[in-house]
């Protein structure tokens, strides 16, 4: 399908368990290194889950103390991401119109930790200490907004909302939005920060979890035969997107084109995939069709794949059927744990930079893969040129978002 | 009983916890809004902080009768009384 705008990656910013920058996450994950660690707080002792993927740098080790006290976690690293990305684009010098810049950035859960927080103080202290803060900070669409506000977008800011679909539907609505002609410059990404005894007992009890307590850099291990669900990570992603003709023009830096993009529902299940994978398979394939470019381009997949018994295999199914067999795969998720509504856009930061690179970050802990399996970069990274490449993203509730980058 | 220096001291300490205001720029001719550039919210923590401080009720139509610092102290030396 030809579009009358191309859409182009000029800017990356990330805060991860693995790094407090895309530069220190990217270095982790090629070396193949997990940012899954055991939960020490106190309140960790009582759940059947004591591992998570908490974030290598602290945000308050970036946002003063007072600004602090009015963003929720989820907005705080949202903020830092974007901040990043925008600074790695060079868009600031770059005289933008702010009716022209647009933002989407959702979460897939929000401000539980604002919510829960504060109700343990109106509990214990009443209504009247209850902070004034508490509703923009708990808001769904507050960390775009604070996004929006700082940057100075005029354009629109949007908040999507797809469990762990969210970080790539953002993308794949902000791709939209610059090929619909309502901006030129879109700060699309996802934030998720929820470690927390609640949302970690509530995933716990559906049994979604990975209860390898002992032994937490091998919990997070998709394909695996003896993977026992995801480990929860917290962190956000979020990538700055221009219109190419205009950032040729102002010369920038542009790390991959975004090619395509897809979102479809299985209309399935409330929590479970699809396990034929036609609604994956779907958003794949109108994903290519909308990239104009053929399945034999697609070497690299990085891959939805949470470690969980169910999805992983779902997942390979719709691949085949779309793309066939000839993909290199990996599932960055064994290192990063699964950030929720951050997971899309920090895989897809993952998929670009293998583009720009030449390089497929490892699977860790892929030690026994199932059978049927396809060529997964187990182990070590490899090294190989990419063209183009897919990202996969789903979501509790059916979500499905395919999002495919190339050389630009 | 506090003297209108222990309440003003009393009242930076609050301000600079919960708005970052530097305690040498608080005193009482100083605007909370346009002086030390305390919003809307900021100025609701400000108030509960203050009641706990110097165990005081601070209605919320008093509030806005709060310009400066210097009523801040005033009213909370009455109520005090």
């Amino acid at each position: 399908m030809t579009h009358a705008f191309e859409v182009v990656v000029t800017g990356l910013g990330a805060t991860t368990p693995l790094g407090g920058d895309v530069a220190s996450t990217w270095d982790a994950m090629v070396a193949g290194r997990s940012g899954v660690k055991p939960l020490t707080q106190d309140w960790a002792e009582q759940l059947p889950v004591r591992i998570a993927a908490q974030l290598a740098v602290e945000p308050s080790e970036v946002i003063d103390r007072v600004k602090m006290r009015r963003l929720d976690r989820s907005e705080a690293v949202a903020l830092i991401a974007a901040h990043q990305a925008w600074s790695d684009s060079g868009m600031a010098d770059a005289g933008l119109d702010p009716e022209r810049l647009g933002v989407v950035v959702g979460s897939g859960i929000g401000g539980a930790q604002t919510l829960l927080g504060q109700d343990d103080i109106l509990e214990a202290s009443g209504p009247r200490r209850v902070s004034p803060h508490t509703v923009p900070m708990l808001m769904p669409n507050g960390p775009a907004a604070w996004v929006g506000l700082e940057l100075g977008a005029k354009a629109g800011v949007h908040s999507p909302a797809s469990a762990c679909a969210t970080g790539a539907e953002a993308i794949a609505w902000g791709l939209d939005m610059i090929r619909s002609g309502r901006a030129d410059v879109v700060v699309a990404g996802g934030t998720e920060a929820v470690i927390h005894p609640l949302p970690i007992a509530g995933f716990a009890a559906m049994r979604a979890m990975s209860t390898r307590n002992d032994d937490p850099e091998a919990a997070s291990r998709p394909w695996d035969k003896n993977r026992d669900g995801f480990v929860l990570g917290e962190g956000a992603a979020v990538v700055v997107l221009e219109r190419a003709d205009h950032a040729a023009a102002r010369g920038a830096r542009v790390y991959a084109k975004l090619a395509g993009a897809a979102m479809t529902s299985d209309g399935f299940d409330i929590v479970q995939p699809d396990p034929t994978g036609t609604g994956s398979a779907r958003a794949i394939r109108m994903a290519l069709r909308d990239s104009g470019l053929s399945a034999s381009d697609i070497v690299h997949v990085n891959a939805h794949a949470t470690s969980t018994p169910t999805g992983d295999m779902a997942e390979i199914a719709g691949l085949r059927a779309v793309l066939g067999d000839h993909m290199v795969l990996t599932a960055t998720k064994s290192m990063t744990g699964h950030l929720l509504g951050a997971a899309g856009a920090l895989e897809s930061i993952a998929t670009i930079l293998s583009i720009h690179h030449g390089i497929v970050p490892p699977t860790i802990n892929l030690d026994d893969p199932e059978d049927g399996l396809m060529d997964v970069a187990a182990h070590k990274a490899r090294h190989m040129e990419i063209p183009a490449a897919l990202n996969n993203s789903f979501g509790f509730g059916g979500h499905n978002a395919a999002l495919i980058f190339a050389r630009p | 009983m506090s003297t209108r220096d222990e309440i003003t001291a009393g009242l930076a300490e609050i301000l600079e916890e919960v708005a970052g205001v530097n305690p040498s720029d608080v005193a009482e001719g100083k605007s909370f809004t346009d002086d030390l550039d305390v919003d809307s919210l900021s100025m609701v923590e400000v108030v509960v902080a203050a009641e706990e401080k110097f165990g005081v009720k601070i209605p919320d139509d008093e509030v806005q009768n709060l310009k400066t610092v210097g009523d801040a102290v005033s009213f909370i030396e009455k109520a005090q009384a």
